[in-house]
């Protein structure tokens, strides 16, 4: 009963918010709630790394809402999808970390109108429940990768079981491009 | 000390869950059990896993199969911790004598005073399918489990 390595099992594809270079060496794979402490931690980190690695590092974003540790996870996941129909995944996605004290209904609405949003389009698909069944799906392509926590890093495939300040996952990170 | 391997029966125990109220394994008899025995209540690392697996009861139940905590943490101590976690699973309470279902499957860690961080999947007959030790500061995630469970469907045992 050796420790396994826990491997991402779904790859990185169109299904995904992804940025940086489509073909750069390095990808770095969050599986994220927005609503989670550590990953509103996390963001500004992830945004220096991005700067520092810049077109070396691909950085994917999937959803992995803790619903009954953090009520107001899925909504924000949906809320972010619901913008990225309109093609500001990325904007929802940013504005909601640095805004984790208000993820309430109206307060999602309020995000997607200074986001300059289709408003109604975006409460429809909510109140539809459209982008849930893509949550779900994100949520257990982690469970079936291995994920144990959020925020949980893939580095190139791997899981990071390290920290997610800068000198961990920055050290990951480098020893992948020199491994790559 | 070496956890209990796939084949062995899984030795039955009766733990309490609450000051009033105990839970037998045989009483599962005749559904799968996935059997998470972790260090302590309140550490962070088993905050995540707990959490992670209330989450995804939906995913076990569709493979027919109940999920216990297992901890030498007292019963007020469980009780405080799953209202605080909301959890929708039972902890049990492997308090008196300390540890000792623990033992009897294995993996306890005598060091630390508690259990190692380990998972049992059993089949109907309650009989292990599979066993797993996580390195202690180490949450394994739930990969390995419904890997179990979907390798025992159209297996059940009688």
């Amino acid at each position: 009963m050796s420790a396994r390595t826990a491997r991402l099992t779904l790859a990185v594809g169109k299904r995904d918010h992804i940025r940086g270079p489509i073909d750069a060496p390095l990808t770095l794979v969050e599986y994220g709630d927005f609503q989670c402490p550590h990953c509103g931690a996390a963001y500004p980190v992830i945004e220096e790394i991005r700067a520092r690695l810049g077109p070396r590092l691909r950085f994917v974003y999937r959803h992995f809402p803790l619903t009954n540790v953090h009520p107001r996870a899925e909504p924000a996941a949906e809320a972010a999808e619901a913008a990225g129909a309109q093609g500001h995944f990325w904007d929802m996605h940013d504005r909601l970390f640095v805004h984790q004290d208000a993820l309430e209904d109206e307060d999602l609405v309020s995000h997607a109108d200074a986001l300059g949003l289709d408003v109604q389009r975006f409460v429809d698909e909510l109140a539809e429940g459209a982008h849930a069944p893509r949550v779900r799906q994100d949520f257990l392509s982690g469970v079936r990768s291995g994920v144990n926590g959020t925020p949980c890093f893939y580095v190139n495939g791997v899981r990071h079981d390290g920290g997610y300040d800068m000198a961990s996952l920055l050290g990951a990170l480098e020893a992948a491009l020199r491994a790559a | 000390m070496a956890a209990l391997q796939p084949g062995t029966k899984a030795p039955d125990f009766s733990l309490h869950t609450t000051p009033d109220q105990a839970v037998s394994l045989h009483d599962f008899r005749g559904r799968r059990l996935i059997l998470c025995f972790y260090p302590a209540d309140w550490s962070p690392v088993c905050g995540d896993q707990v959490t992670l697996y209330n989450e995804l009861l939906p995913e076990f139940r569709q493979h027919r199969a109940e999920l216990l905590g297992i901890s030498v943490d007292g019963v007020w101590c469980h009780l405080a911790y799953a209202k605080h976690q909301k959890l929708h699973f039972p902890l049990l309470s492997d308090f008196e004598p300390k540890g000792d279902v623990a033992r009897g499957y294995g993996v306890y860690h005598t060091p630390s005073g508690t259990s190692e961080r380990a998972l049992f999947v059993l089949d109907e007959a309650g009989t292990i399918r599979w066993s797993y030790v996580s390195p202690i500061g180490v949450n394994p995630g739930a990969d390995g489990i419904l890997g179990a469970l979907e390798a025992m469907e159209g297996t059940r045992a009688s």
